[in-house]
């Protein structure tokens, strides 16, 4: 598709523990395309931030096998010099914290003006404190000519995140990764930073790849969704069909247990998260939080299916899967 | 302040309880005990001590310290001419810790766990078991009597012009052995401490923010890593200059090298107390100015503790 | 009688600073807070950041000092020495990572609460730490493990363990799920409400998070610069919020409806319109909210006085 940003293809990200490698992101294929929010959700540890920094390169020791096409470019391997012309330009990212994501002795407007210093070298001085004070108006800061000599204690953690997405999109990028960009927030400032990230998008037309564990998150802002469970794709569908026709057991339980209309008991998920050195490395790897379904219920090497067109689910359980009844005793979660 | 008031006291309890006072030294055997008697009364070393105490710290702070009844001469002039000698190899030392405890911590922090931060952190742990008398007498006896690479006493080669290059030229010459001893132990400390800045700073989520931006690992490092890790080094300058104090008794003594520290041991050992007491309550305000210094110079480097 | 009453709370910290550390100033982080609950019921007290619920709460159980205000607990005032506090009241805190001392064993950290207070045999005393952990859903062996050895739910299930060890009957939960991921706050949730109608406790349930307080809770409170700015049912504050502050923290919510994305975005923009044309009605010149006024019987939000 001409569309195409970028293209993932069997990525494994694996860490070392010990002596052996485990694989945080084990086998991912995704595409980006321009213009368009692809949420990717998942608890800790389901692998979602170790595949954006893959795609960023900021992982230190890590052995990253797979392909990263980014605009027809392979990312995976590339040298730092080359990375680094990408990096923060192209290709950038938003973090999760606002309070620790900036340099304490630096002050704003040289922060962002690095963004643009690295990128863009030709730019006089005069000329880049336009771009950054402008940068400033764009992500809503006020005062931006006396923000600029502030350092970042003197700022609130909302007006932080401001700053940080100006860094991220101080040269126009083409894909940015917005790695939990409200976590760390009141709800009224992640609604600003949302509709910011929105508005960003329609004026870029870049790729987005937002990475949240709040469903109502994804709600508000994905065009796709990407389910990731245990360093997996699990579920990946739209938006409006993976909220009405959610189908594998994960996506469903994971929408049963956030507070709902009229909703007496939450459902809660059987067992927890392995650790990655105790990932099941066979078969379903949601199996054991859902002992009530029958082992045959399962494939014996889970592959993604195209259920209907654009609609990919993991493994076959799906078919049989059902909430247990409350008499049997798996509400509790009980471990 | 108030550090300084009660090492003074301190300082002056200690002097009274010794044996014996400024008359008992200086005066001649033969004197009718009773003129003593008068003496002292006139003196005032019959007063309560707290009087007394007052009556010292009065004339203290008018620059007078007493007198040196060995050298026969004011405190204040005596000290003076040791003061001098005694900086300059404060600072000479200063320098030479800072010029080697820089390139080492950096490349040990940055190149952590690698042979070369191995090697490092090797000459740290010898640094630290290292006593510094030992290594100042060991080097003295190895560059100053075996090689004679440098002189083995005093601060300068007698009969040159005060001012003159040649004076100067020995000035230095005589330093740098003292110096540089002592420097090669105290600087394990900043060593270990930058080493530890560096890898912490490494991995701070502002740093991660830098690489995003593009900016290669030189710039990372020169930028972003370095800064914020030398920070907290100025807040150890107030330590390390109280460390030196210490050092300089051992190393002037080792060197006979005629500042406070080697003034202060010739003191003790002769009884000049009121030579000891102005020497202990001096080392004590420079350590506090040392503190001092570190706070000033932290809150011009920190934005965030800049004073509004 | 109220079960527990606060009335006119205020928490003031000194603000020190210039020669000899003089208090040059306070901040209110608590500046006349009023309100009450009925046993067996949760109450849930919201605010953003710096809006002063944590410190209510801290105030409450005694670990911040009280400036001026009262705190009633079945007719009983609640001072700094009354051993009720300690035993009736207990706290669950935010972060079960911290908040449980990593050098002790699980049986240690639930018995501590029993030896302060009881006098048990080390037989009983084990007997009752082995109940508490199966009530709370853990086994009985777990009582020779340290807490490294837990998720974070089962921490956050060992914090409440402790907590109810003493049979309390009001429980202050501060941020007790912010810290878990998503299906492990519901297992923590669930658990909750089932140890209070087993038990009979009395929640104060505070939270930065609205869909969580509307799930758990009967009347709400919310906070903003250490005052309330609105009180009633949670059926009242979320279908007729009074102030505009309770409305844009309504709005603020993300629906987990995508197809209403726009009408939420809409809702939103009138929100924000609204906030920025009248601020001046619902804040004083300072900024600071008004005093509560009754809108119905249960229903009280910080409005000026028509006059």
């Amino acid at each position: 598709m001409a569309d195409t940003l970028l293209e993932i293809q069997h990525l494994n990200t694996s860490f070392r523990i010990h002596d052996d490698y485990y694989a945080a992101v084990d086998d991912v294929t995704l595409t980006v395309n321009k213009n368009e929010v692809l949420a990717i959700v998942g608890e800790s540890g389901s692998g979602k931030s170790a595949l954006a920094f893959s795609i960023m390169g900021l992982h230190n020791r890590a052995k990253i096998e797979g392909s990263i096409l980014f605009k027809e470019q392979e990312l995976v391997g590339l040298p730092y010099s080359k990375l680094n012309q990408l990096r923060g330009d192209q290709l950038s990212m938003i973090f999760q914290d606002p309070l620790t994501a900036l340099n304490p002795l630096m002050n704003i407007g040289d922060q962002i003006g690095e963004a643009i210093l690295l990128h863009q070298k030709k730019l006089t001085k005069k000329k880049r404190k336009e771009r950054v004070i402008d940068l400033l108006n764009q992500v809503g800061i006020p005062r931006p000519e006396q923000i600029c000599e502030q350092f970042p204690h003197q700022l609130s953690g909302g007006m932080r995140q401001r700053v940080i997405i100006a860094i991220a999109i101080a040269n126009r990028p083409e894909l940015l990764i917005a790695d939990e960009p409200t976590t760390a927030l009141d709800v009224t400032i992640q609604a600003q930073i949302l509709d910011l990230i929105r508005e960003l998008k329609e004026n870029m037309h870049a790729g987005i790849i937002l990475i949240t564990h709040d469903l109502g998150v994804v709600a508000e802002m994905a065009d796709r969704v990407a389910v990731m469970y245990a360093g997996q794709i699990v579920e990946l569908a739209d938006v409006h069909t993976l909220f009405e026709k959610p189908l594998h057991p994960y996506t469903r339980s994971l929408l049963h247990s956030v507070p709902n209309e009229g909703q007496d008991k939450l459902h809660v998920i059987q067992g927890i998260v392995p650790s990655l050195q105790h990932l099941p490395r066979r078969g379903c790897r949601f199996a054991e939080r859902i002992p009530w379904l029958d082992g045959s219920a399962h494939e014996e090497q889970p592959e993604l299916h195209e259920v209907e067109p654009e609609h990919f689910v993991r493994c076959t359980c799906y078919r049989h899967f059902h909430f247990p009844a409350e008499r049997e005793g798996w509400t509790h979660g009980i471990s | 302040m108030p550090q300084v008031l009660l090492l003074s006291v301190l300082v002056f309890l200690m002097a009274q309880m010794m044996p014996g006072d400024a008359l008992s030294g200086q005066i001649d055997p033969n004197i009718d005990p009773a003129a003593i008697e008068a003496q002292r009364e006139k003196l005032g070393l019959n007063n309560p001590w707290y009087v007394q105490y007052v009556d010292w710290v009065g004339s203290a702070l008018h620059g007078d310290l007493g007198q040196s009844f060995r050298h026969k001469m004011p405190v204040t002039d005596l000290i003076g001419q040791r003061l001098a000698n005694t900086f300059w190899l404060a600072v000479a030392t200063l320098i030479l810790t800072y010029l080697i405890a820089i390139p080492l911590g950096i490349t040990s922090g940055r190149y952590n766990d690698t042979l070369r931060d191995q090697l490092i952190t090797g000459y740290t742990y010898i640094g630290f078991a290292t006593p510094l008398f030992i290594f100042a007498l060991v080097s003295l006896w190895v560059f100053g009597f075996k090689l004679e690479w440098f002189p083995t006493g005093g601060s300068v080669a007698p009969g040159l012009e005060p001012g003159t290059f040649p004076y100067i030229v020995s000035k230095l010459q005589h330093l740098l052995l003292p110096a540089l001893s002592m420097a090669l132990i105290t600087t394990v400390n900043t060593v270990q401490y930058l080493r530890s800045e560096i890898i912490d700073t490494k991995q701070k989520d502002f740093i991660i923010t830098a690489r995003a931006k593009g900016a290669p690992e030189s710039r990372v490092y020169n930028r972003h890593i370095l800064r914020n890790s030398l920070l907290p080094l100025a807040a150890f300058l107030g330590f390390e200059i109280t460390g030196l104090i210490g050092g300089t008794i051992f190393v002037e003594t080792i060197y006979s090298y005629p500042g406070m520290g080697l003034l202060f041991m010739d003191s003790i050992a002769l009884r000049d107390y009121s030579v000891v007491t102005s020497v202990v309550l001096l080392l004590g305000v420079v350590s506090i100015l040392g503190v001092l210094l570190s706070d000033i110079i932290l809150s011009i480097v920190d934005p965030r503790i800049r004073i509004k | 009688m109220a079960f527990l009453e606060v009335k006119n709370l205020k928490v003031h910290f000194p603000v020190r600073g210039g020669l000899f550390n003089r208090k040059i100033g306070a901040v209110k982080a608590v500046d006349g807070v009023s309100f009450t609950i009925e046993q067996g019921k949760t109450y849930g007290l919201v605010g953003e950041s710096g809006s002063g619920k944590t410190t209510t709460g801290r105030a409450i159980i005694g670990l911040n000092k009280i400036t001026e205000g009262q705190v009633i607990f079945e007719g009983e005032g609640l001072t700094g020495k009354n051993p009720r506090r300690k035993k009736d009241v207990q706290m669950i805190f935010q972060d079960p990572y911290s908040s449980l001392n990593p050098r002790k064993r699980v049986l240690d950290i639930i018995a501590e609460p029993l030896r302060n207070y009881e006098n048990l045999t080390k037989q009983d005393e084990l007997e009752q730490v082995i109940q508490l952990l199966k009530r709370v859903g853990l086994s009985e062996d777990s009582i020779w493990k340290y807490p490294h050895e837990f998720s974070g739910g089962q921490r956050q299930r060992i914090g409440i363990a402790r907590a109810i060890a003493l049979k309390p009957k009001l429980i202050i939960a501060d941020e007790p799920v912010s810290a878990l991921d998503v299906s492990v706050q519901a297992q923590v949730l669930n658990f909750m409400q089932e140890i209070q109608e087993e038990l009979n406790l009395t929640y104060l349930f505070i939270s930065h998070d609205l869909g969580i307080v509307k799930h758990m809770s009967d009347r709400i409170g919310i906070m903003y610069k250490g005052r309330f700015v609105e009180e009633g049912t949670t059926g009242e504050i979320f279908n007729s919020p009074q102030h505009i502050y309770t409305k844009r923290l309504v709005a603020a919510i993300p629906d987990i409806d995508p197809k209403k994305r726009s009408l939420q975005k809409r809702l939103r923009q009138e929100v924000q319109a609204e906030y920025t044309r009248s601020y001046h009605d619902y804040f004083d010149e300072q900024g600071l909210v008004y005093d509560l006024r009754n809108i119905s019987d249960s229903h009280l939000a910080a409005l000026p006085e028509k006059g």
